[in-house]
């Protein structure tokens, strides 16, 4: 009973407590870098697109909003052909981003996104595709990997053997 | 002729002036709330945000006023207004101030709580008429909360009665002219204030809409104007049983000569509505059985013993 | 089976006595990784990854490491899977064979059903600690089926072994030493074998991958799948068909124990892509003033079916690449008497005769699977690699049979794979090979023999004649022989070779214990039946135990020709006014096409003569050819992606086909084109469809109207089937990109469709556990991703599915020979001077049209050429790659010749089914001009 009335106390004297509540259109509140907000794909440090269509994204993502087609140039480089996430299902877990063995797929702290059309919510490839590494610098995933897709011919990578020459008879 | 107009006029104002306290309730409500959870509450709609009341009525006047294909229509579209009019009925015989009034029945006490038991048929019948298992739950739950807790807000109010022997709301005001009865009554005003809650159904006895449990309780299936009818019955129960307190046990109109009757009784009413809306905002909801054993356990015999002690001191005091 | 009881991480278990340690551990349902050993290549022990610890008794607490696929199961015999010492040890090998293994999996097609990376996961192995660089490889160009990423390979062999020893390919190999060993070719090139495509899915990691599906990579969980059966040829094979954004992306084996088992031809496998091509119709066509135009479904409908409600004359004309239920239905609209078998009388002929034998012979036809186990084989006039090339797969292994039966009696069990080899030492069974020219299995053979048609009837007759004298040596009941061998003057022969042969083969196949006699139509010689059917009904009075095969040429050959007797020619002379009552109305006529490009069939000449006189031509079809172009209203036909339907194949087993996808355009199976014409037809126009149009009753009245197909109801469970409440999801529950697929076009996800007329789902909701097995879409197991995961769904690995291997045998013999064998010995083969006869060659990758058009296969269809006698050649003084002038079907064509085929002399042979030799009816005799210009 006493603790009834205390907390009906307590609560009363919030009255004359400081309010907060951000305004936020007219105030903005301070969103760190690991903020998981709107998903782009960067480029590596040679400007190239840094998705490989490996899937795992879409594999992994809970709601399923994210479709691509993987495709390949004449260097036989993977590359989407389309890539395509509806953020109108989109709920910013991140998943994405801890999925991608190439650290294309990344998410920033921007998250004004509002739209009268659901529609306008369907990004294609031209609009996440971003212009910068974003939070991962320098790294290249067709120089670590073991296929030659025209960046790095067999055995140039950092950790490679030059390739095995099979008529050699040494032991 | 005139006189007759002039009183219709004066009812239909009073009502007008109710339903408006009412929706302006909700507004308050979410603004009172918000403050004392440290919050803004509503306050992009107008100053301070007061238009948002309007912004919702609009809203609710062009939803889609839809019966479930499973209701029984005819039940389900009566019991929202039953709700409506057994309140307004209810503030009938409250007094605001010397001159304002609808009616000074000399049962007027009577009458309140022949009015608050018909509230119960609303939920009975919104719950039953929803078919469906929530609905019917929360409509179980509401019409034994409101029968039960009757009983005593009837008992308790017999203290008053007892000391003003008279039922009749006016005279009642008038006797307090000495002391306010929460002094003499304060076991009843105690319980009849619990009561009141109850019969509201308001936390931390909304047992019978608990959304945590039981979606919306008897109204799960409304939408559009019939559950606005529902929503401003409950403002409009606050009101009633803010307004019953303040005329029972604090003096309804009295006060000092520098403001006008009505204007102290809205002062005391509209205190009471705040503490309405603290113990929502402080206090977490009963259990059921809690609930029942409260009323039947404790408050029964409580207000039965206020009744026998106020009755053994006033004959006392006659005999004298 | 001999059960035997063993402990393994001392719990008791019964096991096949048979069997090695890891096949009886994975048929128990236990997780034990391997690499090197496959349930139909066997135990070589060379990845050293199955390792488990062998205890030597009951009071034995230490224990050894042995690998257990080579550990023969013992009485008693007590292992342990989960001991440490042997997880250390299989974690160590793992990290062992990863310490090269590239950084790959996301650009690797292999990602997400590599064997290499569920035994990882199995095992635990997660980081690499080894620091120094890793080896790599260059790859190789391996044409356009496989891919090849050298720099994956774990060396355990099984490629070699698959390619080399399973499926006699000779130019796959095993190159470089010890840690640096390369697995390719000598050089770079197309992979000869026709089996290549099974690289893929025996290579445990991404060095061989399908390049079709590169093309248009998706990843096995986002896949649509199906089960499906081959339509490539007559054997049907069963597959999984998978789809994705509406095109088909790949095919994969669905094992079936009785027929394909784990493998594959390329024709099969590569072959799909024509259901992708931009020559599908995909909208109905109504033929204007001058041009087809396209129309909505609706507005063909109603064209067609007051076209069909007129009452005017009309015929119908089925299909061999159509399902029963397709042609059933056609047949049903046009009447039993208006409906023709899509195939040249000749052709129509031989495959009753097939029918016959089969129903009412001696002898029981083996099912492709049991092929292998049969010890003698003699293929009577069949090129097996290109008419059947799964059966050639399988015979390989029959002539493998006898050695290995040889070696089993040592005590050297089947499975030790590397032990039975070093006794076999590459050594061949009884093989017998009489074809007209040479063939791939020929290096196999005992004996070939090439000849003219009839002469290898007459060495079939001889054989059986053979036979039965054994017997009247042997002092049997002679007098039975006599009565129905043939006249011993008949095959009397000078020819001592020839005698000599015939005896030989005789022999052998009294000698064996199951010998198998194979035979079809693709010669077009009824002699060549009737003369394999002599040998086997005299081998089962020798109370032997003889198999006979036919090959049949088209998916459904077998169950369109039980629909009808009329045939094409019928269609054609029908169409001469005779017993009508309105003869000059012939012209008013109207001809409804399933599925078949009668230029393919018949000469042009005869097909344009035909059609000319059709007023209406209705043409339901899946691609555009000659035929849909001369059409007056065409509807898109579904192709075996998005159609349901029966087939039966030369076995004479039905076997049904699911639907893949529901196409988002007008294409639909043609049955449903076929009911909804019938009902838009029928008086009340205005009836709703009833329950009819569901697939299901499309059986019940099939079966009414052919009581001997009533096996077909039973192939699969029925639309209303569902496992527990729920039904067969076609998706993998990892499905993924469904709020975002369709998203471009519309941000409001459509409704998934539905699925009347099967069991399946085309979601990924619904059951998960192991699906009735002709119901099952893909292979999935928890921590098996890969193909391997099939493991889970056989009874015992190797083994029959659980619930047993669906299809339904229609034939089983029933011993009515005297009635239908009557002797018919053509006489011998004797070359007209100046003329040849033209025989078709086949070629597995050109001789079906429709799988010609995929572009992976078309890379590998040879250009038209002929081939020609080497002596023929020699008087006239044709070099190879001359071209010479042709008289084919009254016009001239200059075609490079082709020699050393062994063609007999007299005879040329053309490659069937090209463009060039569309229409064609083989055999015929036309003349070669050497031509003097070159």
């Amino acid at each position: 009973m006493f603790s009834n009335l205390r907390s009906i106390w307590i609560v009363f004297l919030h009255m004359f407590h400081k309010r907060e509540t951000v305004l936020y259109p007219e105030e903005k509140a301070y969103l760190p870098p690991r903020w998981r907000g709107r998903i782009v794909l960067t480029r590596d440090p040679e400007g190239e697109e840094r998705c490989v269509g490996c899937y795992l994204c879409a594999a992994v993502c809970p709601v399923d909003c994210i479709s691509l087609q993987a495709t390949e140039d004449e260097h036989g480089r993977r590359y989407p052909e389309f890539f395509r996430i509806n953020f109108s299902r989109c709920i910013f877990c991140g998943l994405c981003e801890d999925a991608c063995p190439t650290d294309a797929i990344q998410l920033i702290p921007d998250f004004e996104m509002g739209e009268y059309h659901r529609q306008n919510l369907v990004y294609e490839k031209e609009d996440l595709l971003i212009d910068g590494q974003g939070k991962v610098q320098g790294y290249n995933f067709y120089k670590v990997a073991g296929i030659d897709a025209g960046v790095k011919a067999k055995g140039q990578g950092a950790n490679e053997d030059k390739p095995v020459d099979i008529k050699k008879l040494m032991p | 002729m005139i006189e007759n107009l002039e009183y219709i006029g004066m009812v239909l104002a009073i009502m007008l002036a109710l339903v408006l306290i009412a929706a302006g309730l909700i507004w308050l409500e979410r603004r009172m709330l918000a403050l004392w959870q440290d919050r803004y509450g509503p306050n992009r709609v107008g100053p301070f945000g007061v238009l948002q009341v309007t912004a919702d009525m609009i809203k609710i006047f062009f939803k889609e006023d839809w019966i479930p294909r499973f209701a029984d229509k005819k039940v389900f579209v009566v019991a929202p207004a039953i709700v409506m009019i057994t309140i307004l009925l209810s503030f009938a015989i409250v007094p605001f101030s010397p001159s304002i009034g609808v009616v000074d029945l000399n049962i007027g006490i009577l009458f309140f709580l022949a009015m608050s038991s018909l509230g119960a048929y609303s939920v009975v019948l919104a719950g039953w008429a929803s078919n469906n298992k929530y609905s019917l739950l929360g409509a179980m739950r509401g019409s034994a909360q409101m029968i039960s807790y009757e009983v005593f807000m009837g008992l308790s109010l017999m203290g008053v009665v007892i000391l003003t022997g008279s039922f009749n709301m006016r005279d009642i005001v008038l006797a307090q002219r000495g002391v306010w009865f929460v002094i003499p009554q304060f076991v009843g005003f105690i319980i009849f204030f619990i009561a009141g809650i109850a019969e509201a159904h308001r936390l931390p006895f909304d047992i019978p809409e608990a959304e945590s449990e039981l979606v919306a309780g008897y109204h799960s299936e409304y939408s559009g104007m019939k559950f606005g009818m529902f929503f401003v019955g409950e403002y409009l129960g606050i009101t009633l049983i803010s307004a019953l307190i303040t005329t029972l046990f604090f003096g309804g109109w009295l006060g000092f000569h520098f403001l006008p009757p009505i204007v102290w009784f809205l002062i005391k009413m509209f205190g009471f509505i705040l503490v309405f809306i603290l113990l929502r905002a402080s206090l977490p909801r009963l259990r059921y059985d809690q609930l029942m054993s409260l009323g039947w356990k404790i408050l029964l015999p409580l207000s039965l013993v206020n009744i026998l002690i106020t009755g053994a001191i006033v004959l006392y005091l006659n005999n004298r | 089976m001999s059960m035997t009881n063993i402990l393994i991480d001392n719990v008791p278990y019964a096991v096949d006595g048979s069997k090695n340690v890891l096949a009886a551990s994975l048929s128990l349902g236990l997780n034990l990784p391997y690499f090197c050993w496959h349930p139909a290549l066997h135990s070589v022990g060379a990845c050293r990854q199955c390792a488990v610890l062998k205890y030597k008794n009951a009071e034995d607490t230490k224990g050894k490491i042995v690998m257990a696929c080579l550990e023969p199961i013992a009485d008693h015999l007590r292992i342990s899977i989960e001991a440490p010492e042997a997880r250390q040890f299989r974690a160590g090998n793992i990290e062992a064979l990863m310490t090269n293994h590239p950084h790959d999996c996301p650009v690797c097609d292999e990602g997400g059903e590599c064997h290499l990376q569920d035994m990882t996961v199995m095992t635990g192995h997660n980081c690499r600690r080894y620091e120094f660089k890793k080896r790599t490889h260059t790859n190789q160009y391996l044409g356009p089926f496989v891919n090849h990423e050298m720099n994956r390979c774990i060396q355990c062999y099984r490629c070699v072994r698959f390619y080399k020893e399973y499926a006699g390919g000779k130019d796959l190999d095993v190159f470089a030493s010890h840690d640096d060993v390369y697995f390719g070719r000598h050089e770079e090139g197309v992979l000869e074998s026709e089996f290549s495509g099974n690289l893929v899915e025996v290579c445990p990691t991404g060095v061989f991958t399908d390049k079709t599906l590169k093309k248009h990579f998706t990843r096995k969980w986002d896949l649509t799948d199906a089960p499906s059966i081959c339509h490539q040829c007559g054997v049907g094979c069963n597959i999984i068909a998978s789809e994705r954004y509406g095109s088909i992306r790949r095919i994969l084996t669905r094992y079936n124990g009785d027929v394909n088992g784990y493998f594959l031809c390329d024709r099969g496998r590569f072959g799909y892509e024509y259901v992708n091509s931009p020559q599908r119709i995909l909208a109905p066509a109504i033929k204007g003033d001058c041009a087809l135009a396209n129309a909505s479904p609706e507005q063909a409908i109603r064209q067609i079916s007051a076209i069909i409600a007129s009452g005017k004359k009309m015929i119908g004309i089925g299909s061999p690449q159509a399902s029963l239920e397709s042609n059933f239905l056609l047949q049903q609209l046009v009447g039993p008497a208006h409906f023709y078998a899509g195939i040249p009388r000749a052709e129509g002929k031989l495959i009753r005769r097939v029918i016959t034998l089969l129903k009412n012979g001696k002898v029981r036809t083996p099912s492709l699977a049991e092929v292998k186990d049969f010890d003698a084989v003699f293929v009577i006039g069949e090129d097996v690699t290109n008419t059947a090339p799964m059966l050639a797969l399988n015979l390989r292994q029959a002539a493998k049979k006898g050695p290995v039966e040889l070696v089993k009696a040592m005590h050297i069990p089947e499975w030790n794979d590397a032990a039975v080899k070093d006794i076999v030492q590459g050594t061949t069974g009884l093989f017998y090979i009489a074809t007209p020219h040479h063939t791939a299995l020929d290096e196999i053979a005992t004996r070939t023999y090439h000849a003219h048609p009839d002469d290898i009837a007459r060495l079939a007759y001889a054989v059986a004649q053979h036979i039965n004298a054994f017997s009247s040596i042997a002092g049997a009941s002679s007098s039975t022989a006599d009565a129905h061998s043939p006249d011993a003057g008949t095959t009397a022969n000078p020819d001592a070779d020839f005698e000599a042969l015939s005896k030989s083969i005789a022999a052998a196949l009294l000698a064996a214990k199951k010998p198998l006699i194979v035979s079809g139509i693709s010669l077009y010689s009824e002699a060549l039946l009737d003369s394999a059917a002599s040998i086997t009904n005299a081998l089962k009075d020798q109370a032997k135990d003889p198999g006979l095969v036919f090959i049949v040429p088209e998916a459904n050959s077998i169950g369109l020709v039980m629909l009808s007797d009329q045939f094409l020619e019928d269609a054609y002379e029908k169409e001469e006014p005779d017993e009508d009552e309105k003869p000059s109305q012939a012209d008013e006529d109207t001809a409804i096409l399933l599925e078949n490009d009668l230029y393919e069939r018949t000469f042009k000449g005869q097909t344009d003569l035909f059609l000319r006189r059709q007023k209406n031509i209705i043409v339901l079809d899946s691609l555009e050819n000659a035929t849909t172009r001369q059409a007056t209203h065409l509807l898109p036909a579904a192709t075996f992606a998005e159609a349901d339907g029966t087939l039966i194949n030369n076995e004479g087993r039905a076997q049904r086909f699911y639907q893949v996808h529901q196409p988002d355009n007008a294409v639909r199976s043609s049955w449903k084109w076929l009911q909804e014409l019938q009902s838009a037809a029928s008086s009340e126009p205005n009836v709703p469809p009833s329950a009819s149009t569901h697939f299901d009753s499309i059986l019940q009245s099939l079966v009414r109207e052919f009581p001997e197909l009533t096996a077909i109801t039973t192939l699969a469970p029925a639309a209303g089937f569902r496992e527990g409440t729920q039904k067969i999801p076609r998706e993998p529950h990892r499905y993924s990109g469904r709020t975002a697929m369709h998203a471009n076009v519309n941000v409001n996800e459509p409704q998934p469709p539905e699925d009347a007329d099967s069991a399946l789902s085309f979601t990924m909701e619904g059951y998960a556990g192991v699906p009735p097995p002709a119901l099952t879409p893909f292979y999935w197991s928890p921590g098996w991703n890969s193909v391997q995961a099939i493991n889970k769904y056989q009874i015992e690995v190797g083994g029959p599915l659980h619930g047993g291997n669906p299809g339904k045998r229609l034939f089983e013999p029933s011993n009515i020979p005297a009635a239908i064998l009557t002797p018919n010995i053509p006489a011998p083969f004797t070359p007209t001077p100046g003329e040849w006869l033209v025989l078709p060659l086949y070629h597995i990758f050109g001789s079906d049209p429709l799988s010609a058009l995929s572009p992976g296969i078309k890379e590998r269809i040879p250009q038209p050429y002929i081939a020609l006698n080497d002596s023929d050649a020699d008087k006239t003084g044709i070099l190879e790659g001359h071209y010479v002038e042709v008289l084919l079907n009254g016009q001239k064509q200059r075609l490079p010749v082709k020699l050393h085929t062994g063609l007999p002399p007299g005879t040329a042979g053309l490659p069937k089914g090209l463009a060039a030799t569309a229409g064609l009816q083989f055999p015929f005799s036309t003349t070669i001009n050497s031509g003097n210009h070159d």
